[in-house]
């Protein structure tokens, strides 16, 4: 009988060594991480460049004069102020066929790309958790929900951001709406399979039978458990929109052409490639610099948080 | 097996239908009026009238989309107001650059990207695989027509050993054709074969720690047969499915591709009719590579069978 | 008789950060020709590491420091790859735990054996097909053409491991390693595949090393026993000798922790009050429908028992015989299709939700994966006071109430702001243990509750569990496969299978003289029932 068997009490403790050990929390392990840092850092850099854009040796960017056009990197002219006036201005990047400063273009240019990344991985995150969570526990809505967004992500997501821009006018904000359209679904597909996957773990089974209410199963267990994924697929949608709004531009499709963007910088140097192939590297190497420090920081991202997701790819 | 063809082949249609309506609403739901919107800028007011009674734009919202997807069955796409010819005819003329462009691309990105996943997965952590993952997150991040330029300047100006732009059809001879293929079809695999290699590598990562490849090599089976007999053979269906998915990509990159290399195809289609606002081969070309989207989807699907024994519905 | 397999004095390097510096040390340890070994450890303890060793498959992160192995003389460790993949099926051969992942989802049974031919034999296809066939038949699976032609998805469990077996005595090799190759297994399955190894293994005169964490099973193959603590070897010695006299102290803890097949409890308290009242409970699954034809699954049927205060009711049964099912309808994680369920006087099968939550109090679950079960974001005490905090007590009294319950379940009350990740399983479960009792329910529900268990932490856990029935004056409904732990802490048992209670009664009379032939089938199959254990003398 059990009697005779070790000692239950000092025992339990004994045979099981408490494993405790110290965790580095979420913090340090993201600081610790080479993608994280290197991304995060070129982050920084670019929010600050788009930030400090006035000082950094720049005009007012839509400044142009039919005096400076055409001009190499480093060369000096003069450009025409709002007032009229003309000032001598060193042309660091070149200037494009109407004589504006491709440097202060570009570095303006970091403004629109950011915030375009940004608006539109926050809005395609919203929509999408608000449609994913709808679909993953409103299971009327689960059938009809997930349809349309087969349909949505049938049709390539490039398509439908050319076809709605060139059917609104283009503006800041109508071109983050229609990039960020075509993502809201792959946002809806994964909020709802990890809420239908978290739903059946034991933990919210035990949640159930303690008698929380269906609402606070869905905020207090399955939510906080969707938030490192989302944070990952957000950053992965930041950067495509940055490359798919320099697209858009590029393709003359985009916000107005006045506008400092990359692509608009790129659209109007293509015509004259061949003789000045600066006025589409400059802009070209500041967007695929920012969409990879994007890109690089989304895969560091993944590596802490959502590991289960990085071993998936 | 039959049954799970035919439910396969059904599933599609519900997408389909719902593409369809998508594209049908993208220009209903427009604010202003679709026949002034698809008669173009300078439409005389008796041509505006025609296509409101056309279209039937005075009738129920139902009702138009009873005639529009009439006429969609009938392969009527609408007419262009501005190329001056129907959709589908437009379309015809301008597909074989397009499909001379994906085939080659698809071709160069699954030969290049299936052996270097694997390769990387085996040497999880070697310097392969730290390059494969760095080519990949640069794939994803430097935009198509950075890229393009900067082949153009290199190899067409630089080194001039490769036509700068154009395309010739295969009709004009096979060299000529393939030597305007060349660097276009390389631009445009760049991304797919980030996507391919990424996914190959992480699938057969997944298949290798596997406890039926312990038993392969418990066998005393060489490394090769594990890899390719063992590893691929199951790795082979999210490898099928990132090839399927990745034509989304490979459509947006034809829209840019073509328009940096100067190539007559459906991507320079959309711009153009994008560009000229006319609606009716925008809808059209939308439709076409949606449906396109769907339909190789489901033959990679379909392609399970092939691979996946498992699969009998 | 010479040893086939001379292990000495082998240490193998943990990696960085493990929980100890080496995975094993200064092991020693021999087969010999067509003997049976059992190595016999607890999760952790380095048996499969020495294994894979042996076969030459360990990752590189665990690297051999000391020691050699021999294989007929010849080193391993020092062995080449190419070596090593020339001896691998042909001299040593292992089978591994989970047949249903061990075998390629999509290359045919027939070709994966073949596969093994083809390598090391320089025979023509049609001989190697003939020796396919000649082997399945040695395993005794029916029908080998088909065998041969089939998937392993197409197989059972019982039959994937046989192909295994098949795959991997055909070159007739001195060595098998065994590597707790029953574990995945139910248990009259894994009677028979027990049995088929010590036939194929007296017929061909091969050495095995069988490892296995159940005593159950070494008391049915061993010839020798080699225990495994942490890494180094405690004792090693005949079965008869090691099961009737362990000498080492961890051993006797082991083997005493092992639960006796005899029923422990008198049953009685008949008169107490009725808790749970099941009767005519049916869950019906049913799928298919517009193209395919419509499928319906009787997960249970007609499942009717009861349960009175301080009674424990063990719901015994192999894998898919729907004791789970039972247990989710009566704790209304899922509807049942039809039948009652009266909780006291309140019926609990069919109330609608929001009548169901007052009742949901009274009844409570803890599960099988004690890994699973706790939310890796909440600390303990959160996880102990969402309970009572939803039936609105105040935050203080219910924390106040989860530090009594850490040190009912004999935890340290200070830990309720620790994490899950910081506690061991068996630790976990003590945590879902108190959980459960926070709302001090009437019934309480442990579904394979101590399964994922090593052997010594269930015994624990099992005492904790007849210690809080007795306290408490509780009901509960035990779910588990094992007659043995059902032996240790039920007053009855309902016997389950194919979704339907084969046989109900007092556990003594159930066990003494079991009426059905399915349960007469179970009892037989047990491992180790020639034995007592339980109780060292």
């Amino acid at each position: 009988m059990h009697a005779d068997a070790p000692a239950a009490p000092a025992a339990d403790l004994s045979t099981e060594a408490a494993n405790v050990y110290v965790r580095p929390t979420v913090w340090q392990r993201l600081a610790r991480h080479w993608a994280v840092r290197i991304g995060g850092a070129a982050m920084l850099l670019l929010t600050l460049v788009a930030l400090a854009a006035p000082v950094l040796g720049t005009v007012d960017p839509t400044l142009f004069d039919p005096g400076s056009r055409d001009l190499l990197p480093g060369a000096t002219g003069e450009i025409t102020t709002l007032e009229g006036e003309s000032v001598k201005h060193t042309f660091l990047m070149g200037s494009d066929s109407f004589g504006r400063d491709i440097h202060s273009r570009v570095l303006y240019g970091t403004r629109v790309s950011l915030i375009v990344g940004i608006a539109c991985a926050l809005l395609a995150v919203l929509l999408g958790v608000v449609a994913g969570l709808s679909a993953g526990y409103l299971r009327w809505l689960d059938m009809p929900l997930m349809r349309v967004m087969d349909g949505v992500m049938a049709i390539p997501g490039i398509l439908i951001a050319i076809a709605l821009v060139a059917l609104w006018k283009a503006s800041l904000l109508t071109v983050i709406v229609a990039i960020a359209i075509p993502e809201i679904p792959r946002v809806t597909r994964l909020v709802r399979s990890l809420v239908l996957s978290i739903r059946e773990e034991p933990y919210v089974e035990a949640a159930v039978s303690l008698g929380t209410p269906t609402l606070k199963i869905m905020f207090g267990h399955i939510l906080p458990n969707t938030v490192a994924p989302l944070i990952v697929q957000g950053t992965y949608i930041c950067a495509s929109a940055i490359l798919t709004e320099a697209i858009l531009s590029f393709l003359g499709v985009g916000l107005p052409t006045d506008m400092p963007t990359w692509g608009n910088i790129m659209a109007e140097g293509r015509v004259q490639f061949q003789q000045f192939p600066h006025n589409v590297f400059f802009p070209g190497i500041f967007l695929a610099v920012t969409v990879l420090a994007v890109n690089i920081l989304g895969d560091g991202l993944r590596d802490v948080l959502d590991p289960k997701m990085a071993k998936r790819a | 097996m039959l049954s799970f063809l035919v439910k396969r082949i059904l599933a599609t249609v519900p997408v389909l239908l719902i593409v369809a309506v998508l594209v049908f609403l993208l220009l209903r739901l427009t604010p202003g009026d679709p026949a002034t919107i698809i008669a173009g800028d300078a439409a005389s007011p008796e041509n505006v009238a025609k296509i409101r009674e056309n279209l039937g734009l005075s009738k129920p919202l139902l009702v138009q989309f009873g005639i529009w997807f009439g006429n969609l069955m009938a392969g009527d796409l609408g007419e262009s107001y501005f190329f001056k010819m129907k959709v589908s005819t437009l379309i015809g003329q301008r597909i074989e650059p397009t499909l001379a462009l994906s085939f080659c691309t698809i071709v160069i990105a699954v030969l290049v990207a299936v052996p270097l996943g694997v390769i990387a997965a085996w040497k999880q952590g070697g310097w392969l695989d730290r390059a494969l993952m760095g080519f990949s997150v640069m794939g994803f991040s430097v935009p198509v027509f950075v890229l393009g330029y900067l082949l153009i300047w290199l190899v067409s100006l630089k080194l001039a050993l490769l036509p700068v732009q154009g395309y010739q059809r295969i009709a004009d001879g096979f060299g000529p054709f393939i030597r305007h293929l060349i660097l276009p079809s390389i631009t445009l695999s760049v991304i797919y074969i980030a996507l391919i290699a990424r996914v190959t590598r992480a699938a057969v990562q997944d298949v290798l720690s596997e406890d039926y490849i312990r038993t392969a090599r418990a066998k005393g089976l060489p490394e090769v047969r594990v890899l390719v007999g063992h590893a691929l053979a199951n790795a082979a269906v999210p490898i099928l499915t990132v090839i399927g998915i990745g034509i989304a990509l490979l459509i947006g990159g034809v829209v840019v591709t073509e328009s940096v290399y100067g190539i007559p195809g459906l991507g320079r289609l959309t711009v153009d009719a994008v560009l000229a606002r006319d609606f009716p081969t925008i809808q059209g070309v939308i439709l076409f590579f949606s449906f396109v989207y769907v339909l190789i989807n489901l033959l990679v699907d379909l392609s399970y069978l092939v691979f996946d024994p498992r699969i009998r519905y | 008789m010479g040893a086939v397999l001379e292990i000495r004095n082998l240490a193998i390097a943990l990696p960085r950060g493990g929980d100890r510096a080496q995975a094993v040390a200064g092991v020693d340890l021999t087969v010999e020709r067509g003997e049976i070994v059992c190595l016999v450890g607890e999760s952790g303890s380095g048996k499969s590491v020495i294994a894979h060793a042996v076969m030459g498959l360990s990752p590189k992160e665990l690297k051999a420091v000391a020691g050699e192995i021999l294989l007929e003389g010849e080193d391993i460790l020092r062995a080449s790859p190419e070596r090593l993949r020339e001896l691998r099926c042909v001299r040593m051969s292992m089978i591994f735990q989970e047949p249903m992942t061990a075998l390629n989802p999509v290359m045919r049974c027939g070709d994966q054996i073949d596969e093994v031919l083809a390598m090391h034999t320089a025979l023509g296809a049609a001989e190697r097909r003939e020796r396919v066939r000649r082997v399945i038949e040695e395993v005794h699976l029916p029908d080998p053409e088909r065998m041969m032609a089939s998937y392993p998805h197409q197989l059972s469990g019982g039959q994937r491991q046989r192909i295994m077996i098949a795959m991997a005595l055909i070159m007739n090799p001195v060595l098998l390693i065994a590597d707790e190759p029953t574990t995945a297994l139910d248990v009259t399955t894994q009677a028979q595949i027990l049995k088929l190894i010590r036939e194929l293994q007296q017929n061909h005169g091969t050495g095995v090393l069988f490892i296995t964490h159940d005593f159950g099973v070494v008391a049915e193959i061993a010839d020798r026993v080699a225990v495994l603590r942490l890494g180094t070897l405690v004792e090693m010695r005949a079965k008869a000798d090691l099961l009737a006299r362990p000498q080492h102290e961890y051993t006797r803890m082991l083997i005493g922790s092992v639960p006796g097949i005899e029923p422990k409890r008198q049953g009685g308290g008949e008169t107490a009050p009725l808790v749970l009242k099941a009767a005519g409970l049916s869950k019906v699954y049913r799928s298919g429908g517009f193209l395919s034809a419509r499928r319906a699954v009787h997960a249970a049927e007609d499942v009717s028992f009861e349960i009175r205060r301080g009674q424990t009711l063990g719901i015994v049964g192999e894998s898919g015989s729907g004791k789970s099912t039972v247990a989710r309808c009566i704790a209304r994680l899922i509807d049942p299709s039809a039948g009652s369920v009266s909780l006291g006087s309140d019926e609990i099968a069919t109330v609608s939700a929001r009548a169901l939550r007052p009742l949901r109090r009274r009844v409570q679950i803890v599960f099988q994966d004690p890994y699973r079960s706790l939310n890796p974001r909440r600390t303990v005490g959160e996880a102990i006071i969402e309970g009572p905090l939803n039936y609105g007590m105040g935050r203080a009294q219910a924390l106040a109430r989860a530090r009594s319950l850490m040190e009912t379940v004999r935890l340290d009350p200070d830990a309720l702001d620790r994490y899950p990740h910081q506690f061991s399983g068996g630790q976990r479960q003590r945590i879902c243990i108190a959980r459960a009792l926070a709302l001090e329910p009437e019934l309480l529900i442990a579904d394979e509750a101590v399964s994922a268990l090593d052997v010594s932490v269930q015994a624990q856990v099992l005492r904790l569990f007849d210690e809080i029935r007795e306290r408490m004056n509780l009901a509960m409904l035990f779910i588990t496969h094992d007659l043995r732990v059902a032996a240790q802490v039920c007053d009855h048992v309902a016997v389950m299978s194919r979704g339907r209670v084969v046989e109900y009664g007092a556990t003594r009379e159930v066990f003494g003289a079991p009426r059905h032939e399915y349960t007469r089938a179970l009892f037989a199959a047990a491992p180790g029932r020639g034995y007592t254990f339980g109780s060292p003398s």
